[in-house]
């Protein structure tokens, strides 16, 4: 009784997956396309070399940073949409000092990373601030943020950080030597930022549950206004959550621009802060679960432009697939729910 | 119309809140409905008009079996129920709370609302200004306008959940005289439903009374007190005893305090309160009383004026500072505002203790938990979320959160939703506090808990405090008119 | 010639404030009925690209628009049946859809980028077109235009007018009032969310048939987040959301006329892509601060209170909230 009790808990915790499949193999077959082949293309795509394999890897360091910091916002009841603009602003700093500090590699990587930590904390907590003294939603605060950022991310490369040859979308130019991240041999994936990810991943996770500004986040986010009468400062405690979060975020923009592309891009963060904001959706707020996610998704990511390659499909299917299983987790769990509340009833 | 309910039954959970509940209820009379809280009064109405399905049992009216799957279906049998806190819409005009699924036309006519708006507030004497937002009138006020909209459609039965609760005495006098001439000169039935013995005893011609979800007995009125309060409480009750604490040094000195928001100004509040003394803030919903409670905790900025705790000047710092102060502030909502859903009594603990390590030892935090569900008779686990709890349980929670040693404790309601029994235990939790010094300020709406419990009395009104009287030279008809704002009653 | 200057640029800020208003317009309506429908970025370019889609493969424009309408209206169920049977949070939902939309839009979009398609025929209303001054600036566009203006028009009516308005509106403020007197709250908040999707599907429509023709890889670039911020800046109100449209779409001629302008010249024109965004949050600021709280306290309360009625809303009482009956 107990072994079938626990395969139907394994199959309803299957379900969503299983639904999202089918809408994607719908889609497919609206499209005209052979589903089996594009699975198989993804899958291909994300694992069939080392290097893909690292590439996953890498994907995976910034999903796990940015789906980290934002379960201590989630934690603290915020909605921190700003990730997307916290990453920009992490890389933007970062690129200050790699452009302007000409040290050896250790000082000058060091202090990227606190640059891009101090960025993205900065515009983190003035999401915090938009919040607390003018009363602006995290969401629009957080998403005009974003696209101030972007405009500015843009404007910076065009004009300060002009290449000598002319502006393009294509960034500015490459890093000195010393501000690149080492790499794992020609992998593309540096060892330090997985390193950093994961250690984020404990820490955090240990910041949320043994500490009292771990509780006082909870508290926070679960009842605002009684967390404040039982005496918890909620200004502080707001921003500094913005902030902690900003500062994953825009270390994820500091390590993307120093390990991945040596550079500075307009588009430097690319929709994976809004990603990540999935990702910690589907942790339930729970930062243990985020690197598990995180590997699923980063690999649905580097997969899904082999699509394109081979099969002149979009690579959005991708994002298609990752999304649809987070809308699929949310209402098989509501209808979980649901049956159990009639249940109750009858 | 006569209604007959028989051996209805409702059960919410392993709370039984009706219990074989038989009551028959006559056209023309004032029937009341008496109990303490959490009898089953409301619930037994809700069944009858229609908001919750009872789990067993027969409603008959006229003779007729009848079943309501909505308070709709019930008004259009002519059984309209009018709510404690009333069913309205705050936020909109009162012609269009009246017209709200009333006027069944597509566009109902705005002229002819009016007008019957007017028409019908004629006929009770009730001055209701049909474009103005509900959110603006008093309790009272609301209840009016849904009595006359209940009438509009036509109600030959209404029913009134303890609805002097939160009203003035002229507005009381006012609707008792309204209740009177709807059973005796119109025929119609009125059940009035309260805890308050004296109401029940001016008003009903028939009293049926309930304890734990059963019918205790009936009786036509008049009838002697003391066999009502034997059918409320199976008992009589002693007559509660106020210790006499002698008033220690000064701990707060509020000096011409003003609050001023666009909605309501508080102007010129003057207030000295000593250790141990317990200070009753009276008046109707909205009059200031609750912004100036959330001044003297910090939690509201004054315009003017000082806030002093043991003398030290708090006028505009933050909440924090006058809880290092060594104050608190407990609010009337106990889920709302008091405690965590979601959080369980052990990380309630450890929430409050303000100043405790940045590292939670959660061993320690939970033998404390376990320690206060004892001393505070909790009936609880340490692992328990408190929206579990009951409400009862949930205030010992609230007041088991409070450090020790407290110099000034600020409440809003401190037994507002509880049973009798309930209610004695938590003023005794008080009292002790104030044995050891702690000045107590509260809000109540209840008259009875105000003399009882306070010291002093300030009421308030329209955002003036009158001069503190003192509680033992004060009566009910007293308070109920410096309420009013009517300076007649001003005696002490 | 200043005149025709002027009343030419308000004709296309008329034009081009097309999505904006009908897509905060049916936010609004089903905002009222107390559900968020946060999906509008998603919604609006999903329904776009399948309005263009269909016109394109089909030919018909109709058919176009009413797909997109299908598709704003699908979406807004998925997000009343999660939020009202299924009771999960409406805006995480929202959120999560906005981004299915998104990918779903350029997947399933792909085959249509950047090809010339059909659009909503130019016409003017005869007679009234012909009225000086207005009849250009309001009678002088396409039928998808006359929609938004009339939506305005519309929406005020039923909720503020109608019976089943009034129950609306009731529903939104005090669910457990609306049922006590027989709405039946689940099936009008339903409605009234589907309804509001239909018309934030006409908004995707008049994107890609009227305003800016086609379909391309983020077409309509943010525009449904800026729809969302105009319904909490126009206080819920049809009239004022409105308002709140035009003016916003008064800024960005305004903008688009300075960045012309030789001048301005230096101004890198991200500040300009940027500037509505910028602009969303001060205008949020202003109709919520407790800044404006304290300076209105400074005036004497009846003119206070106008001022507060007149530029701010409070957000439907029932707003985001599950009813749970009994």
């Amino acid at each position: 009784m107990k072994g079938i009790l626990r395969l139907k808990n394994v199959l309803l915790g299957l379900a969503p997956v299983v639904l999202a499949l089918l809408f994607t193999t719908l889609i497919l077959v609206a499209v005209g396309a052979p589903p089996v082949e594009a699975y198989r293309n993804i899958l291909s795509g994300a694992f069939e070399s080392w290097q893909k394999i690292a590439d996953v890897v890498a994907a995976c360091v910034l999903l796990i940073l940015c789906g980290v910091g934002m379960s201590i916002t989630f934690t603290a009841g915020q909605w921190n949409v700003g990730v997307e603009g916290q990453i920009v602003l992490g890389a933007i700093f970062a690129t200050w000092v790699a452009r302007n500090l000409l040290w050896p590699q250790v000082p000058v990587l060091t202090l990227m990373l606190l640059a891009g930590m101090l960025g993205g904390a900065l515009w983190g907590a003035l999401a915090g601030l938009l919040k607390v003294y003018g009363k602006v939603h995290e969401i629009f605060g957080g998403l005009g943020l974003n696209y101030v950022a972007q405009g500015l991310a843009i404007w910076l490369i065009f004009n300060p950080w002009k290449p000598a040859d002319g502006a393009t979308m294509s960034g500015t130019d490459p890093f000195p030597d010393p501000a690149w991240m080492p790499r794992l041999g020609d992998l593309r994936v540096a060892p330090l930022a997985v390193i950093l990810a994961l250690l984020s991943a404990a820490v955090v996770y240990f910041l949320l549950r043994g500490t009292r500004w771990g509780l006082e986040l909870k508290a926070m986010g679960k009842n605002f206004r009684s967390a404040f009468l039982l005496g918890v400062p909620s200004t502080p405690r707001l921003l500094t959550a913005f902030a902690a979060c900003g500062a994953l975020a825009g270390l994820a923009g500091a390590i993307r621009c120093s390990a991945r592309y040596g550079r500075m891009l307009p588009d430097i963060s690319g929709g994976q802060g809004y990603l990540s904001l999935l990702v910690a959706l589907l942790a339930g707020y729970r930062p243990q679960w985020v690197p598990l996610i995180a590997l699923f998704f980063a690999a649905v990511g580097v997969g899904s432009p082999r699509l394109e390659l081979n099969m002149q499909l979009d690579s959005s299917l991708g994002g298609v697939l990752r999304a649809s299983v987070v809308l699929a987790v949310m209402l098989v769990g509501g209808w979980r729910a649901l049956m159990a509340r009639r249940q109750e009833t009858t | 119309m006569r209604v007959e309910l028989v051996e209805i039954k409702k059960h919410f959970g392993p709370v039984r809140a009706n219990d074989g509940v038989s009551v028959t209820l006559e056209p023309g009379t004032i029937h009341g409905l008496l109990g303490e809280n959490g009898a089953g009064k409301t619930t037994l109405m809700k069944c009858l008009s229609g908001y919750q399905a009872p789990d067993g049992g027969t409603i008959k009216v006229d003779g007729q079996p009848v079943s309501f799957a909505s308070p709709d279906e019930a008004i259009r049998r002519g059984i309209g129920m009018l709510h404690q806190d009333p069913l309205d819409f705050p936020q909109m005009r009162v012609l269009d709370n009246f017209l709200l699924a009333f006027d069944r036309r597509m566009v109902p006519d705005r002229r002819r609302g009016r007008a019957m708006l007017r028409e019908l507030g004629a006929r009770f004497h009730f001055d209701l200004d049909p474009e103005a937002e509900v959110t603006g009138l008093t309790i009272g006020e609301r209840q009016q306008l849904e009595i006359l909209r209940l009438l509009a459609l036509g109600a030959q039965f209404i029913i009134l959940d303890e609805p002097t609760t939160g009203i003035s005495a002229p507005q009381k006098a006012k609707l008792f005289a309204t209740l009177r001439h709807l059973a005796d000169d119109e025929g119609r039935s009125v059940v009035f439903v309260s805890h308050k013995l004296e109401e029940v005893e001016e008003l009903c011609h028939r009293v049926t009374v309930l304890r734990r979800g059963k019918v205790t007995g009936e009786a036509e009125m008049p009838c002697p007190v003391g066999r009502l309060v034997e059918m409320m409480f199976g008992r009589s009750l002693p007559p509660v005893e106020c210790p006499l604490v002698e008033p220690g040094p000064v701990v707060l000195q509020v000096e011409g305090a003003a609050i001023s928001s666009y909605r309501l100004a508080v102007q010129d509040v003057n207030l000295e309160v000593r250790a141990g003394e317990v200070i009753g803030l009276a008046g109707l919903e909205g009059s200031g009383q609750r912004l100036f409670l959330r001044a003297c905790g910090g939690l509201e900025r004054l315009a003017a004026g000082r806030v002093l705790l043991d003398g030290r000047d708090l006028t505009g710092a933050p909440y924090r500072r006058f809880l290092d102060a060594g104050g608190a502030y407990a609010p009337a909502g106990r889920l709302e505002e008091g405690l965590v859903g979601g959080l369980t009594l052990t990380e309630h603990v450890a929430l409050a203790e303000r100043n405790g390590p940045s590292l939670i030892d959660w061993a320690d935090a939970r033998r404390r938990a376990v320690e206060r569900i004892r001393h505070f008779n909790i009936v609880g686990q340490p692992e328990s979320p408190v929206e579990a709890l009951s409400g009862g349980n949930q205030q010992r929670v609230v007041l088991a959160l409070l450090p020790p040693g407290l110099r000034l404790l600020l409440m809003e309601h401190p037994t507002r939703g509880l049973d009798v029994e309930s209610a004695n235990w938590i003023w005794q939790q008080l009292l002790a506090r104030r044995e050891d010094g702690t000045a107590i300020i509260f809000i109540s709406a209840d008259l009875d808990e105000l003399l009882e419990r306070s010291d002093r009395i300030a009421v308030f009104y329209g955002g003036q405090m009158s001069a503190p009287v003192r509680a033992c030279d004060t009566t009910v008809e007293q308070l109920g008119y410096l309420i009013a704002g009517k300076s007649a009653g001003r005696g002490a | 010639m200043e005149t025709d200057f002027l009343v030419q640029t308000l004709s296309s800020i008329v034009a081009a404030a097309t999505p904006v208003v009908l897509a905060s317009i049916g936010e609004t309506i089903s905002e009222k009925s107390g559900v968020i429908n946060l999906s509008l970025d998603g919604s609006i370019a999903l329904s776009a690209m399948a309005g263009f889609a269909v016109a394109f493969t089909t030919g018909s424009v109709t058919l176009g628009v009413l797909a997109a309408m299908a598709v704003g209206a699908f979406i807004a169920l998925i997000i009343a049946t999660a939020s009202i049977t299924l009771r999960q949070e409406q805006v995480a939902v929202g959120f999560v859809l906005t981004m299915l939309c998104m990918d779903l839009a350029d997947f399933l979009g792909n085959p249509f980028v950047r090809k010339p398609g059909p659009s909503v025929v130019h016409w003017p209303i005869p007679y009234l077109s012909e009225i000086p001054i207005l009849g250009p600036i309001l009678f002088d566009h396409n039928l998808v235009v006359y929609l938004s203006l009339l939506s305005i028009l519309a929406a005020w009516w039923w909720i503020y007018k109608t019976q089943p308005g009034l129950k609306l509106q009731g529903v939104g403020e005090r669910p457990e009032s609306a049922f006590a007197r027989g709405v039946n709250v689940s099936r009008f908040r339903y409605v009234y969310t589907v309804v509001g999707g239909a018309l934030v599907g006409l908004a995707g429509a008049s994107y890609s048939l009227s305003i800016k023709l086609g379909w391309s890889h983020r077409h309509t670039f943010g525009i449904g987040w800026i729809a969302l911020a105009i319904v909490i800046f126009g206080g819920w109100s049809p009239w004022r959301v409105a308002a709140g449209c035009y003016l916003f779409g008064l800024l960005k001629a305004l903008g688009s006329i300075l960045q012309r302008n030789p001048a301005f010249a230096a101004v890198p024109t991200q500040i300009f892509s940027s500037a509505p965004f910028a602009l969303m949050i001060f205008a949020l600021m202003l109709v919520s601060s407790e800044g404006v709280d304290r300076l209105l306290a400074l005036l004497p309360t009846r003119l206070a209170r106008r001022i507060d009625r007149a530029i701010r809303g409070r957000p439907p009482g029932g707003l985001g909230k599950p009813f749970v009956q009994g």
